[in-house]
């Protein structure tokens, strides 16, 4: 903590410090209230943070939970070793819930496109239970969606992970209620007030470590529905779209199969801040192939149980 | 098809990447139904360059799938399916702007159904709160109503936004009859700062710069306003008091002995050093030091979040206060509040609740409903049975456990609870406590009818 007293005479903290005091007391109270509490951590960059803000809260102690990672199978490599690197650091607990064995298991079926974002939900649900969970951290934040600007920090879950957008917790001041019923649980969004060049400034202001697909790198790309797609094993060109080289970045990063790149020179972080701080399209509406489908993509599958 | 007005004088200037001195502000806006508080919003989102260019074209689609000949910024606002079909607000939601000098975090709060619950929660964590009239309509009930839920929640600033100043030709005559109207009311209320600025969200007037259609007026712009008005010292920097939130003990190679309690400055200044109390034992003891991950700070202050060692190796945990020796809370289980109900299960006497003041839970006995406040007309209905979804009224509790608290008026941190049915384990109520001084007397006297 970066700590401006007296600056003007006035005891102020700037919104770095005040979000990361925020985040951090959300951390210790469910610590405090809530018997088993999770962290779900893709390796991305708000798992990341808040991984490093659970970090701050509990030093100099070890962050008093688990982590879980939702593995759609996938995976961009480079993210998969950032995430058993940092985990080995910190000393944490992780537990993969794999979608590939739960396709094999039966839990789920492969829907025909070969995309698994859907199908990661009854996964994590099923996660959840059989951790017997009753917190789960998420990343999410929000100024991502319409739907998540409406969401509490503590968010209520019932029996079934379902989220009821018009029956939430009134939230007040800093008292959040965490009490729930055998079988509920809550989602917790500890960098709800958040926004994307928060994160950023964040990661620059305590030299966080990302995975290097955040900063800009020759990829091979192929254009689909105006979005620029990596060419994977996850993800192939189809008839008619060509293949070509060019300089990108990952804005967000989830499964390689749906997630896109942006055309960027960016690859420090102050050039990445410079290019976030004057980006006219949202986060996700340049990166996410799972939520163009419909104006209420997001509200749907968090009623369903999704983060 | 194009939005109109737009004249920001520094919308080129998106959110500066370096950030380093920007501070938070937060506010909650409170309107009535067509009085264009979406507009406004969607206003400040649009100059501030907070909206983006995919969600500017789905607004653009909505807006000609509606019929309407210009972009709805209002449409921007609207976060669930059914807000989207029935063209209204839910909820709370939270929105995000910045400038170079501030970041801000907007409570939209419905100014229609459940207001005043959620009124109530989204002024619960305002710096400023912003009422708009309608410059045609002057204020209305809902204006009063929603002025005084700012009051009562102890918002310290406060902007009347007197807004569609265009539809009465920017007429000084309409501006300075409602300003004065409200001033007058104000005063009953006890606020502590107020400004008022004629506005045209639509059209951008005095929104961002001051505009030449107002020449008469001599404030501020509303965005200046938020850029510039002085937070900082609305914080409580005088009574120290530092609520346990959880015990951190590593019990490791590395850190053996270490105990360090962690928690939310709620306010005071902490340093080492300084001779602290801890209730509820009452024992005393010193700061040994105030640490974070990044190294041991020589003060703290409200909001930071840190861990406190005490020179002394004391019994304490989770619910405990620390304060100062001359400056404690007297620790109290009979709780004289004003409380919002956010239910439809009526609140009555007799009834038992679980209650979470600071980090301490205790369960709470409904001895007294001394009377309900009608929220428009700030009437003092006595003699009533219960209190309803969106009632205001002033109750005594019985606590299982004492509470180290403050008045609500001077300690907003200190103050404040939620009340919570033990049986759906939903919050119900929110609480602000009186002054014990007042034991017995209306605490709003003042403007008691």
């Amino acid at each position: 903590m970066s700590v401006s007293t007296h600056a003007g005479g006035a005891y102020r903290l700037s919104q770095l410090d005040t979000l990361e005091s925020e985040s951090i007391h959300v951390f210790r109270e469910v610590a405090a209230e809530l018997e088993r509490p999770v962290l779900l951590f893709s390796g991305g960059k708000d798992s990341i943070v808040m991984l490093r803000l659970a970090q701050k809260a509990f030093w100099p102690a070890r962050i008093p939970f688990p982590v879980l990672h939702v593995d759609t199978g996938h995976n961009f490599s480079e993210v998969i070793a950032f995430r058993d690197k940092r985990v080995a650091e910190l000393g944490v607990q992780l537990s993969v819930a794999s979608v590939p064995e739960a396709i094999e298991s039966g839990l789920v079926t492969e829907p025909p496109d070969g995309t698994r974002n859907r199908i990661q939900t009854p996964v994590l649900l099923d996660a959840l239970e059989r951790g017997r969970f009753t917190a789960a951290f998420g990343g999410a934040r929000r100024d991502e969606d319409k739907a998540r600007a409406k969401e509490r920090v503590f968010s209520f879950r019932d029996d079934f992970g379902q989220w009821d957008p018009k029956n939430q917790r009134p939230e007040l001041w800093s008292l959040y209620n965490g009490r729930i019923h055998p079988g509920e649980s809550i989602r917790v969004l500890p960098l709800s007030n958040w926004t994307e060049l928060d994160v950023w400034q964040y990661i620059r202001r305590e030299d966080v470590e990302l995975p290097s697909l955040y900063f800009a790198h020759e990829r091979e790309i192929f254009e689909r529905d105006g979005m620029l797609y990596g060419a994977n094993e996850f993800c192939r060109p189809r008839a008619g779209e060509t293949v070509r080289t060019a300089r990108v970045r990952y804005r967000t990063v989830g499964d390689a199969s749906l997630t896109a790149a942006v055309l960027s020179e960016a690859d420090t972080i102050d050039k990445v801040i410079e290019e976030v701080a004057l980006t006219r399209i949202t986060e996700r509406g340049a990166t996410r192939g799972d939520d163009k489908f419909s104006e209420a993509a997001m509200e749907d599958r968090k009623r369903e149980g999704y983060f | 098809m194009g939005v109109d007005g737009g004249t920001g004088a520094w919308a080129t200037a998106p959110a500066r990447p370096g950030g380093r001195s920007m501070d938070m502000l937060r506010f909650a806006t409170a309107g009535s139904v067509d009085d264009g508080k979406s507009t406004l919003i969607g206003r400040l989102l649009f100059d501030s360059k907070a909206i983006f260019s995919d969600q500017l074209e789905a607004v653009e689609k909505a807006s000609a799938a509606k019929g309407d000949d210009y972009v709805n910024l209002a449409l921007l606002t609207d976060g669930l399916r059914a807000e989207r079909e029935q063209g209204i607000t839910i909820d709370v939601a939270y929105r995000y702007f910045a400038t170079p000098r501030r970041k801000f975090v907007i409570a939209d709060t419905p100014g229609h159904i459940q207001y005043t619950r959620n009124m109530v929660t989204g002024a619960s964590t305002a710096d400023l709160a912003i009422v708009l009239v309608d410059a045609r309509k002057g204020l209305v009930e809902q204006s009063r109503r929603h002025a005084f839920i700012a009051t009562l929640l102890r918002v310290p600033h406060l902007v009347l936004a007197i807004n569609k100043m265009d539809l009465v030709d920017y007429s000084q005559t309409v501006y300075e009859s409602i300003a004065d109207e409200f001033t007058r009311f104000a005063i009953k209320l006890d606020i502590a700062d107020l400004t008022v600025v004629p506005i045209s969200a639509l059209h951008g007037d005095n929104i961002v710069s001051r505009s030449p259609n107002t020449p008469w007026y001599e404030g501020p712009s509303l965005l200046h306003h938020l850029e510039h008005v002085h937070v900082s010292s609305d914080r409580n920097l005088i009574d120290v008091r530092f609520p346990v939130q959880y015990v951190i003990r590593p019990q490791s190679v590395e850190h053996p002995d270490y105990r360090g309690y962690a928690g939310t400055v709620a306010s005071g200044v902490l340093k080492p050093g300084d001779e602290v109390m801890v209730l509820p034992s009452g024992f005393t003891s010193r700061i040994a030091s105030i640490e974070t991950i990044d190294g041991p700070v020589s003060e703290a202050f409200p909001p930071m979040s840190v861990t406190v060692r005490l020179d002394d190796d004391l019994d304490i945990s989770r619910g405990d206060m620390i304060c100062r020796p001359n400056n404690a809370p007297a620790p109290a289980q009979d709780i004289d509040a004003m409380v919002c109900w956010m239910t439809d299960k009526p609140l009555q006497r007799g009834r038992k609740l679980a209650i979470k003041h600071t980090t301490r839970s205790a369960r709470a006995l409904v001895k007294d409903l001394f009377y309900r406040l009608d929220v428009n007309t700030l009437h003092r209905e006595l003699n009533v049975d219960a209190l309803g979804l969106n009632d205001v009224g002033r109750v005594l509790l019985r606590t299982t456990h004492p509470l180290f608290a403050d008045p609500y008026r001077r300690n907003r941190a200190t103050g404040g609870f939620i009340l919570i049915d033990e049986a759906t384990n939903v919050t119900v109520g929110a609480g602000m406590i009186l002054d014990p001084s007042h034991k017995g007397q209306p605490p709003f006297a003042e403007y008691a009818i």
